[in-house]
């Protein structure tokens, strides 16, 4: 999971979208179609190509109030339109750590 | 214990009035991110995977109940009611808002506690041996020392952007708990033939991408010296040090690059016209430091109490005794380790409801202090001996009584891809198989001491490079994968390990590292032969020809 905090080109593969951290409390968000941020994946506003990436994450870091570290992540969409995370970093992120009881959400 | 002074306490609460201020206006908009992150750098804030995560700095290991009590708080009341104590004598709390972070800043500044010096490109948290001022044959206690380094170099303006952050560690005993080796700056407290106290001064050493193993640039620097001697190191890495590239920006390529004579000879050279400045330290700044710290009314106790002649019998306690308990310099009592590292359990974790029981047994039987050391355990530094029994009842039932001090489970991990932003792979739970795997106390005993650490990315935070075992988790093709390190060591000894072979996945880990003590087990000449010499003794290959033969 190469930390993807220091995207400088932007290309994707597949399906992105934009998550961040909320800015007054630090939960894990995700960039809606309606320009705001929520903290349920199946919300979040789904790019295919990596001119709608660059768009999305440039109007998604213009909103720097909102949320902190917005950055692109890779996600699986299934045939019923699920969205799923697309790697482990952020499958942890939704679904949070994965060491046991003591830490869970 | 040490006792701030007004300026200490006008410093750490003005530091929460502006923060206060800080987060108001970033909440407002009125600052970005960008313009206030490195204000919340400042104050221990980072941005992890899952939520800020909040980073309070234990100077030089030492806390009092009424600190630890407050820690117990911030994680009940702030976060999710447990925090997590690190390499560095630090504790992190991984799910704290920033929005109630001024508040909970304010509430350890009531107790003298702040996250000053804990992230950031200034001088670092100085940190020392967790048995300072009790260890026997310490030449004296390295905190007074930790200390005045401490009043120097904070908020001090060249030290406070630095090319990169800069780690200072100081022992003074001949076995080195604080890992003096793999810092910016090691210092150990000796004496010369005149018997006067100074310092053997160390420069180099670090880890993560390029590790180091510090080198002695001076055997000898007066006591009254060390700020000056410490001040010219800094500035010849200030003048020097690469501000262009953040892989190189840290004392220890520099030294590198230089090499130690030619970095010695600069050092020297700013040495000698910044010695005799206000910088010399007077013996009565030293004097008020030490008046500052407070010791134990010690009692005379026996050396062999009834209490404990009488609990040997129970098999359960002497295998806690015989690992946990270890010799005090006055005669009657014991200093205690206390395993964050339960089976199953994430190194270094406490919960609020264990914090608040230690701080009480704390009070109890140890003069109400604690520590923390950078091996993730936590340690009661005077424990009367006929008080041992009963200590140790009330620690098994708060789970804090694993006799696997310095045993394979007493691993060290750092948080990984389960809190870190920057990981590549999981630690903690690689560390949580293993403990599992080897929590037989009878088979960790016959293996002996083996240390296992654990780092999620070659930042190195978990000291892989340095663990008798080595786990560094990296990634490839999307999976995590695993290299495997042995003959490292971060003690008087320091080196670095040595690859075994080709990376493995998650669910092999375990299994490669139980071949790899097999391996040691049918190798090793005698029981008392430890892990560490035997791979000295014989090299990798041997290792490398069992662990990869059926691989
Ligand atoms: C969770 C947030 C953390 C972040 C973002 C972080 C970041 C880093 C980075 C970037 C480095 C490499 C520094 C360099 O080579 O210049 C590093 C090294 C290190 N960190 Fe962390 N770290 C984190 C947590 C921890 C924890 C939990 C510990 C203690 C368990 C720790 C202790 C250390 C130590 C001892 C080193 C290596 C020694 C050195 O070369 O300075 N860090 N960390
Ligand atoms: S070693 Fe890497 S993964 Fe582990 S805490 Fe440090 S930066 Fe994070």
């Amino acid at each position: 999971m190469t930390s993807p905090l220091e995207q400088k080109k932007i290309k994707i593969a597949g399906p992105s979208i934009v998550t961040a951290n909320r800015t007054w409390d630090g939960i894990v968000v995700y960039r809606t179609a309606a320009k705001g941020w929520s903290a349920d994946l199946s919300e979040a506003a789904i790019v295919r190509n990596s001119d709608e990436a660059k768009a999305l994450l440039a109007e998604s870091t213009a909103d720097d109030v909102g949320a902190v570290g917005a950055y692109i992540a890779p996600v699986q969409v299934g045939e019923d339109g699920k969205i799923l995370p697309g790697n482990l970093r952020e499958q942890i992120r939704r679904t949070g750590v994965t060491i046991g009881s003591q830490a869970q959400v | 214990m040490y006792a701030y002074d007004e300026i200490d306490r006008t410093l750490v609460n003005e530091r929460v009035s502006e923060f206060r201020d800080q987060v108001k206006r970033r909440l407002s908009g009125e600052l970005t991110e960008d313009e206030f992150k490195i204000l919340r750098l400042q104050n221990g804030v980072y941005l992890q995977l899952h939520a800020y995560m909040f980073r309070v700095a234990i100077p030089y290991g030492t806390l009092s109940s009424e600190q630890l009590r407050r820690l117990a708080h911030i994680a009940r009341r702030y976060d999710r009611g447990y925090g997590h104590f690190t390499t560095r004598q630090n504790i992190q709390f991984n799910w704290i808002k920033l929005a109630e972070l001024p508040d909970a800043l304010a509430d350890l500044a009531e107790v003298g506690i702040h996250a000053m010096q804990t992230s950031g490109n200034n001088m670092r948290n100085v940190t020392s041996d967790q048995w300072a001022g009790v260890a026997p044959g310490e030449i004296e206690d390295p905190r007074i020392w930790s200390e005045l380094l401490r009043q120097h170099t904070t908020l001090h303006p060249e030290f406070s952007f630095l090319p990169r952050k800069f780690k200072i560690a100081i022992t003074a005993s001949d076995h080195d708990r604080a890992a003096i080796k793999i810092h910016d700056i090691g210092l150990r407290l000796v004496k010369n033939e005149k018997g006067e106290t100074g310092f053997e001064v160390l420069v180099g050493g670090g880890l993560g991408r390029t590790p180091f193993i510090a080198k002695t640039i001076k055997h000898f620097v007066h006591g009254r010296d060390i700020l000056s001697y410490v001040e010219a190191i800094l500035r010849v890495y200030n003048q020097y040090g690469r501000r262009d590239n953040i892989y190189k920006a840290r004392i220890k390529i520099l030294v590198h690059e230089l090499g130690i004579e030619k970095f010695s000879r600069e050092v020297e050279e700013e040495w000698q016209h910044i010695r005799n400045s206000s910088l010399q330290i007077d013996d009565g700044v030293i004097e008020d430091i030490r008046s500052r710290f407070s010791y134990p009314a010690y009692e005379k106790l026996p050396h062999m109490p009834d209490e404990l002649r009488q609990a040997a019998a129970d098999s359960d306690f002497e295998a806690w005794r015989k690992n946990s308990v270890f010799p005090h310099k006055v005669q009657g009592y014991s200093i205690v380790t206390i395993s964050l590292k339960p089976t199953g359990g994430p190194p270094g974790d406490a919960t609020a409801e264990q914090m608040d029981a230690l701080a009480d047994l704390a009070e109890k039987y140890s003069f109400g202090e604690i520590r923390v050391g950078h091996e993730q355990n936590l340690a009661l530094p005077h424990v009367a001996k006929r008080d041992l029994p009963a200590l140790w009842k009330a620690l098994d039932k708060l789970g804090l009584a694993t006799p696997n001090v310095n045993l394979i489970t007493d691993i060290i991990a750092c948080p990984g891809l389960d809190y870190c932003s920057l990981a590549n792979a999981r630690s903690i739970p690689i560390a949580q198989e293993l403990t599992r795997r080897f929590a037989n106390h009878e088979l960790a005993n016959l293996i002996g001491r083996l240390h296992i650490n654990i780092s999620g990315c070659i930042n190195a935070c978990g000291h892989h490079h340095v663990g008798h075992i080595g786990i560094l988790g990296v990634e490839k093709n999307g999976e995590e994968v695993y290299q495997i390190t042995i003959g490292g060591r971060a003690d008087e000894n320091a080196a670095l390990g040595s690859l075994i072979g080709p990376g493995v996945k998650f669910d092999e880990v375990a299994d490669v590292i139980e071949d790899v003590v097999e391996a040691y087990l049918a190798l090793r000449e005698r029981p008392e032969e430890l892990f560490i010499d035997t791979v000295k003794r014989l090299g990798v290959e041997p290792f490398k020809e069992r662990v990869y033969a059926t691989r």
